[in-house]
């Protein structure tokens, strides 16, 4: 069963009607709340590494093109080998390539949403590679031929018993139990072995510091450590957004992230990644080679437009969905992109085109609850009506986005157009609002979507502007004259 | 979003009151109600003529254009340098803050939009009223709207002005900053997402026990005294102006 993002109506509908579904989102949702909430109890404080990760992200954006030339150069100083892919596809050809290169049979992979987004697993599965996924999350994920729905805590949408149940079902001799930690172990001990056989590694990348070459990456199992360090070729893959200047800037990144994320104070591992394995003597453990792939994939459109470019501040920490009160009711296959909740609903646009995406900036209430715990400030409710505006676009106007104009409906338009004529005109409005209200007993009678739950609205016998009509004239010179002052 | 410090003006002798559409159409008693308690403080409350929306729901549902349009014809309504109190924390929003989104570049726009206090902010931090409670012991509950809370940053002002009715039990409900889902064409476009928030609003303000829950934006209420309705509770909304003319017992302006 794949979701996709045309079918959002009816997925989040399906998933709406889905009790287990609800009730594993919600209590995610508050646990997660709840330790973010554990780790920031001042705001205060919030707000002030906020503003200086925001600079640090919106500085390494505005320079990007030099950053990445100077993360290319140094990470090659250190024997990285840098791949540049404009599209998933592109990336998957570099990465399959380099795996024949190497004759490599078996993959594991650390947690990466860049590969989720180029859908790895599906190219090289065609072509008849097993690519193993290693953290705990992702591998239940994949053990159940599913995709992560949330970009942080893959498995999030399953409960301990369907986990059980998968595990009993798909792994040979086990039995069905809901002890998280008799789950976890059954899942190390697979896992384990295939550590030791894998000859290549593949992981995500958080940070890429373009002035020393280093690439970090943010994990609390372990398995990105061993992915990218035990087979003889490491490959990450990023997106070309991930690169920032100095060393210097991931204290306050990386302390946001991982209270952002999971509501702790730093993760159990944080990998410095500067190379393969020296030369001679001196090493003899860690990758012999390492290879870099820095993916485009739609973010230079995004980055084209001053406004939209704030999209690529993002950390994924995933704050915004865990906030998010419609992720937490439809949860993230709804959606049907890789990036589920609010980041998803303003990257997938560049990722996919709005054509496929039209239904995702609509998705939301703007209620803000994203933008305040985003530790980049970034300001999604902006930015989903932006391309709101975007998708309504009349042919004629040109604009930086792939499939601008696509949701143009032009009743829409009229309705918008008539509704702005008569705001415009208060005689009009008055005949409009008088009319409606005359109107008010045959109101019930006619059913829209809102009236999924709701009662009809009814309107008073009389406007305030008719009740203040006297008032009203008499007030308006009182403050004309005011302003002659 | 840049950390903007918010300066409020001292009492001033007149204010304009900018009623909204929807205290307009369906609650105009708001609007009476609002008037008399700022009479009450001494203020002269001008309510020019020509009010209609703000633009909001053209500009959240993308077109800003329209928007830009009514938000100017709206402008040129308060022609005088007064402060424009106004009843509903989402329209606050698109004066306070979107308007200088629409039209960047203007002075004045920015200059209009300093003058626009959502209605209980104006009571606390303008006048800083005191309320003498006449009225019942009664529990109640308030709901913030998302736009009051997060963009002008006024979720306290209600809790403030509540708990200066001695006789007033203010009771938190669960998820009391969660959204009621109703997002203006939000609640039509995606129908059954805002039907599943507003569920859960109505479901959290019930279990208060309380027989009514206080508002200061009537979005929400229109939303959530929708779905109560809809789901045959007795609990309903009214807004704070209401409510705190009622337990204050003020004569009517009218
Ligand atoms: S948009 Fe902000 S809150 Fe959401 S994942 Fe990115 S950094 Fe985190």
């Amino acid at each position: 069963m794949h979701s996709t993002p045309t079918a959002f109506k009816a997925q989040a509908k399906a998933a709406l009607a889905d009790p287990v579904i609800r009730q594993n989102f919600r209590g995610a949702m508050d646990f997660l709340r709840g330790k973010r909430q554990g780790v920031f109890p001042e705001q205060a404080e919030f707000k002030a590494l906020q503003a200086c990760a925001e600079t640090i992200k919106q500085q390494a954006l505005d320079d990007l093109p030099q950053l990445l030339e100077l993360l290319e150069q140094n990470c090659t100083r250190n024997g990285i080998q840098v791949h540049w892919a404009e599209s998933a596809q592109e990336a998957n050809e570099i990465i399959d390539g380099l795996i024949d290169q190497h004759d490599g049979t078996q993959v594991v992979k650390g947690k990466s949403m860049a590969t989720e987004e180029i859908e790895l697993n599906d190219y090289l599965g065609a072509r008849g590679k097993d690519c193993i996924e290693t953290d705990m999350g992702e591998y239940i994920v994949q053990l159940a031929g599913e995709h992560p729905s949330h970009i942080i805590m893959p498995a999030i949408h399953k409960n301990a018993e369907e986990i059980g149940q998968l595990f009993h079902e798909k792994v040979a001799g086990v039995d069905y139990t809901t002890d998280v930690d008799t789950l976890i172990n059954i899942g190390r001990t697979q896992l384990r072995e295939r550590f030791m056989a894998a000859d290549i590694g593949i992981t995500g990348v958080n940070f890429a510091v373009a002035e020393t070459g280093t690439l970090c990456l943010v994990e609390n199992e372990g398995n990105g450590r061993m992915v990218s360090t035990v087979p003889s070729v490491h490959i990450a893959v990023s997106g070309i957004e991930k690169v920032i200047a100095s060393l210097q800037d991931t204290p306050p990144l990386l302390s946001l992230l991982t209270r952002s994320a999971t509501g702790q104070i730093i993760t159990t591992y944080f990998n410095m990644i500067s190379g393969p394995r020296g030369y001679g003597e001196a090493e003899r453990d860690g990758p012999k080679e390492v290879h870099l792939v820095l993916i485009d994939n739609g973010r230079t459109q995004a980055y084209a437009d001053e406004q939209f470019r704030k999209t690529l501040s993002c950390i994924r920490c995933g704050a915004c969905m865990n906030h998010c009160p419609v992720y937490t009711r439809i949860g993230g296959h709804a959606y049907g992109t890789v990036y589920p909740g609010p980041i998803g609903q303003i990257i997938s646009p560049h990722l996919l085109g709005l054509e496929q995406t039209n239904d995702l900036p609509t998705a939301s209430s703007l209620c803000g609850a994203c933008e305040e715990v985003c530790p980049v400030n970034i300001p999604i409710p902006n930015l989903l009506q932006r391309l709101r505006r975007q998708s309504n676009l009349g042919r004629e106007a040109s604009t930086g986005i792939r499939g601008a104009g696509s949701a143009r409906s032009g009743l829409e338009a009229l309705v918008w157009k008539s509704w702005r004529w008569a705001c415009c005109r208060p005689w009009a409005y008055g005949v409009v609002t008088r009319v409606v209200a005359l109107a008010r007993p045959l109101l019930g009678l006619v059913k829209t979507p809102w009236n999924k739950g709701r009662a009809t609205p009814r309107p008073a016998p009389k406007t305030l502007n008719q009740l203040l009509k006297h008032r009203a004239t008499g007030s308006n010179r009182t403050g004309g004259a005011h302003g002659n002052h | 979003m840049s950390l903007e410090v918010k300066l409020y003006p001292s009492k001033p002798e007149k204010v304009y009151l900018y009623g909204t559409c929807l205290v307009n159409s369906f609650s105009p008693e708001t609007g009476l109600d609002a008037i008399a308690l700022l009479e009450a403080e001494g203020l002269e409350v001008l309510y020019p003529e020509g009010q209609t929306c703000c633009g909001q729901p053209a500009y959240n549902a993308g077109y800003a254009d329209e928007a830009l349009k009514v938000a100017q014809s709206q402008m040129a309504l308060f022609p005088g340098d007064w402060p424009i109190v106004i009843l509903s924390g989402s329209c606050g929003g698109m004066m306070r803050k979107h308007y200088r989104e629409l039209a960047p570049e203007d002075d004045q726009v920015a200059a209009f939009a300093r003058r626009i206090f959502e209605f209980s902010e104006f009571l606390v931090h303008c006048l800083q009223v005191q309320l003498v409670d006449r009225g019942e012991p009664e529990s109640v509950t308030l709901h913030t709207s998302c736009s009051g809370r997060r963009e002008l940053g006024i979720h306290d002002t209600g809790v403030a002005l509540l708990s200066q009715l001695s006789r007033v039990d203010l009771v938190e409900h669960a998820y009391a900053t969660e959204c009621c889902g109703f997002g203006g064409t939000f609640s039509v476009k995606q129908a059954d997402i805002s039907s599943a928030m507003v569920a859960d609003k109505g479901q959290h303000l019930n279990d208060t026990g309380c027989r009514r829950y206080v508002s200061t934006d009537w979005g929400c209420m229109l939303n959530i005294n929708g779905h109560l309705e809809y789901a045959q509770r007795d609990l309903r909304g009214l807004h704070l102006a209401s409510y705190l003319r009622e337990r204050t017992k003020l004569e009517g302006a009218e």
